[in-house]
């Protein structure tokens, strides 16, 4: 029986059979390492305030013994699930506890990656150089030469690389407040590693930042040797790879300030920007589906967007589907948009209604999906090499010259927009496309007069030569 | 109040007004909209957004959060949702509220960034270890992408599981008008079981481990009988299915699609009409029932029969005739494909 330890459950009710006594094999160091946590917890007056993360493994059951919020997660998560709690309370204390496997294996990058960010949780890393609850296996931290189930030859640094030094590591790193490695062989090193724990924890309850220890430990059973030898092993041969003391200790300097943010509300955020009506139901309102494409970076999907703006604000459905991904980088871009009166089912398109085409391909793409009653407006400078389905009107439409005549050359997608006004494509009132078109330009305010220029010059052609 | 809007930036408003608290993530086309929303509202509104080193991160910082008794959320598509499926399924097992959006890509494999459906069975079935099922919600529309988002968090509140929204790259990177929910979603209270720090949730344990086989199997009958309580949260939608020889059934942006094809073969003088699932877990089989009864089924998804194995399940039909249209790869199945197959079904049944 032990006697009951400060910062430990009275009884250990989580656990089966024996209440006072833990699970843990004679001459294992996690009970004298959770015993120093659960003291330190205690003396620092902190149990109200923590939520300790238990890992997987030996360690797993952590929370029947430590008295204090706890939680349990997946094998090597440890440090992302305090990295979520930290967050979920920034104001509180997380102690995350992994083993070797579980910190230095499959969850290192999680444990690198908070530590590089210097999340503000105690971090605690008991090295035994195995795995111990699966049975005693090749960990990353196992010694060279080292014999263990998946080993039975001896770690073989050539195929299996040499033992992770996790301390060393993370000191390469910038946030870190405090990193220390320590060990639980004997007595002396035990008060040490008291201390460290302690230091640790105070990091915590001052809101300093990421405090990492290290724990060497002696695993008895999977060294299948007696609690001396273990602890020897230790001391006598870990230590030499993994050598004892602080290699880092900034719990002096003041905690830095994260970046200031002003504070909004939702209603200044979400709803200000939200300025339309409800939809209301026009059945009056044909549907039409336009296409639009081109090359990326012609303003194919910006064309459309001022169509489906315009369509919007009159309360019509609207739907614009574009193609996006590595298609709109210098490869051709196309959109659908579909504006009606009702309820719009498909936003993708078969058949447009309209088809705007700036480029060969597209004209290769949708000209031979388009049907007899739809129209096609394409750039005049490319030749119309394709069989025009039966029915179609086709109007050659000089954007790229309209739009560089008039000193802009990126402007032949306004040019377009313009003539689609003249044609009568668009099924509104022409000043609801000039609003449309000049709220496009809301962030470049200077390119509105010069944009409206273009639209007035291509709907004057269009007039002119077209209608 | 109304916005013409990108479905993905809308699941980022559906997540302000469910309260969500935090945001982890990592990038993925076609999802990363939603991140960079998140990025850009949740700190000033108090809120936490971390892009997280990986999605297995990023899930078990949810865990951590959720643990805590916060809402969180995590965006990603395809491969993403796939490393997540183990902390789904801790989520599920420790009872934990979250929300995931799958915003669906082509695969298997990397696949490519064009919409699929190809994730059913992992979201419905349930991707991770266990007996445990997954709240799963499709949205069709810009408008639901932000309502279905709440409801998400809404049912992952009620029921302490993981929710998903199963959406498609159509619908994340589509625009539509977004209409603002009125109101904030209520906050349930989770003291009797989170830890957050303080007195009052010390005593808690928040874990998914149980050693004693007979405990761990109580545990495993809880959550069964909860999900049998979930079945009163089904949704769907019917349209023109009274009188229809022929019931289309899709969910997501199929549902879009089929709609479009109900429409014109009614204009053409067939008698069609269209089921639409909205919860896809708990599956609204009574309301496919009601609709189909002993019709024939055309089944039309951009996977490989995975919903129409669902429809075969759930329709107590005897050996009704279902039909699949289907396309994959990010090729959408056109509304005229749909036609086709719906007039052969049609022509073939006089």
């Amino acid at each position: 029986m032990i006697i009951k330890s400060k910062g430990f459950y009275e009884e250990f009710e989580r656990k089966a059979g024996r209440k006072r006594t833990t699970h843990y094999c004679a001459g294992c160091g996690h009970g004298i390492i959770q015993k120093l946590i659960a003291e330190a917890m205690a003396d620092l007056g902190i149990q109200d305030d923590t939520v300790f993360v238990s890992p997987v493994g030996c360690a797993a059951f952590c929370y029947y013994y430590l008295d204090c919020g706890n939680v349990a997660g997946p094998h090597g998560r440890a440090a992302a699930v305090a990295s979520g709690l930290v967050r979920a309370i920034p104001d509180k204390i997380v102690i995350a506890y992994q083993g070797d496997g579980d910190l230095g294996a499959i969850g290192f990058n999680n444990a690198f990656q908070a530590a590089n960010r210097g999340d503000g949780f105690a971090h605690f890393f008991v090295n035994n150089a195995l795995y111990a609850m699966t049975g005693g296996q090749l960990a990353p931290t196992s010694l060279p030469g080292q014999k263990t189930t998946t080993s039975p030859y001896g770690r073989d640094v050539v195929k299996t690389g040499e033992p992770l030094k996790v301390c060393e590591i993370f000191n390469q790193l910038d946030r870190p407040v405090y990193i220390e490695r320590v060990s639980v062989a004997d007595t002396k090193r035990i008060m040490k590693a008291r201390k460290a724990i302690r230091k640790a924890l105070q990091i915590q309850k001052e809101g300093k930042g990421y405090a990492f220890v290290e724990i060497l430990s002696p695993c008895p059973t999977n060294m299948r040797a007696d609690s001396v030898k273990a602890a020897q092993f230790v001391t006598d041969e870990m230590e030499k790879t993994f050598p004892l003391g602080c290699l880092r200790d900034r719990s002096d300097e003041e905690a830095p300030c994260c970046m200031d943010i002003a504070p909004r509300s939702v209603d200044d955020i979400v709803s200000a920007d939200y300025e339309g009506d409800e939809i209301t139901d026009m059945p009056d309102i044909k549907e039409r589906k336009y296409k639009f494409s081109g090359f990326g970076g012609q303003g194919i999907l910006s064309l459309g967007l001022v169509l489906a703006d315009a369509a919007s604000e009159l309360g019509r459905h609207v739907s614009w589907f574009p193609s996006y991904g590595p298609e709109q980088r210098g490869g051709s871009a196309s959109c659908s948009v579909v504006v009606s009166g009702l309820e719009i089912g498909s936003p993708a398109i078969d058949h447009p209604d309209v088809l705007v085409a700036m480029n060969q391909p597209s004209l290769e793409r949708f000209l031979p999906t388009m049907q007899s009653g739809s129209v096609l407006i394409y750039e005049s400078s490319v030749p119309l090499e394709i069989q025009v389905p039966e029915g179609v009107t086709v109007y050659p439409f000089p954007a790229a010259d309209i739009a560089s005549d008039n000193g802009v050359a990126k402007a032949a997608n306004t040019a377009l927009l313009g003539c689609m006004v003249e044609l009568g494509l668009l099924d509104m009132p022409d000043e609801d496309v000039a609003a449309a078109l000049a709220r496009s330009f809301a962030a470049k305010p200077k390119l509105v007069d010069s944009n409206k220029k273009v639209f007035e010059a291509a709907r004057a052609y269009a007039r002119e030569r077209l209608v | 109040m109304r916005k013409f809007i990108k479905g993905n930036d809308a699941v980022t408003i559906g997540a302000i007004y469910a309260g969500c608290d935090a945001y982890f993530g990592y990038p993925i086309t076609p999802a990363s909209e939603i991140a960079h929303t998140a990025a850009l509202y949740f700190p000033p509104l108090g809120k936490e957004f971390l892009q997280a080193e990986c999605e297995t991160a990023a899930i078990n910082m949810m865990y951590g959060a959720a643990s805590a008794g916060k809402l969180s959320m995590t965006a990603s598509s395809g491969p993403g949702v796939s490393l997540m499926q183990e902390g789904m399924s801790y989520l599920a097992g420790a009872q934990l509220p979250a929300v995931v959006v799958d915003v669906m890509r082509t695969g298997p494999g990397l696949g490519n960034i064009g919409p699929e459906q190809g994730d059913y069975n992992q979201a419905v079935k349930g991707g991770g270890h266990g007996n445990y099922r997954t709240i799963v919600l499709a949205p069709n529309s810009v408008q639901e992408m932000c309502d279905l988002t709440i409801k998400c968090f809404e049912l992952s509140m009620r029921y302490r599981n993981p929710a998903l929204l199963l959406a498609d790259a159509v619908l994340g990177q589509m625009m539509e008008s977004l209409t603002i929910p009125k109101d904030m979603l209520p906050r349930e209270d989770f003291s009797s079981w989170c830890v957050r720090g303080d007195a009052e949730t010390r005593k808690n344990l928040v874990c998914s481990i149980y050693l004693e086989p007979d405990l761990q199997e109580d545990h495993n009958w809880l959550l069964q009988e909860k999900y049998e309580r979930m079945q009163c949260e089904t949704m769907s939608e019917s349209y023109l299915c009274e009188d229809a020889d022929l019931i289309l059934t899709g969910y997501g942006s199929c549902s879009r699609i089929c709609r479009s094809a109900v429409d014109a073969l009614r204009s053409e003088g067939y008698k069609v009409g269209l089921f639409r699932p909205v919860t896809l877990y708990p599956f609204p089989q009574n309301e496919l029932n009601e609709s189909v009864g002993s019709k024939d089924v055309l089944v039309v998804e951009l996977s490989n029969g995975q919903y129409r194995d669902d429809v075969r399940l759930h329709l107590k039909a005897c050996d009704p005739r279902i039909e699949l249209a289907n396309r994959m790869g990010g090729n959408l199945i056109s509304v005229e494909e749909v036609k086709t197959k719906a007039r052969e079904i049609l022509e073939d049944g006089q």
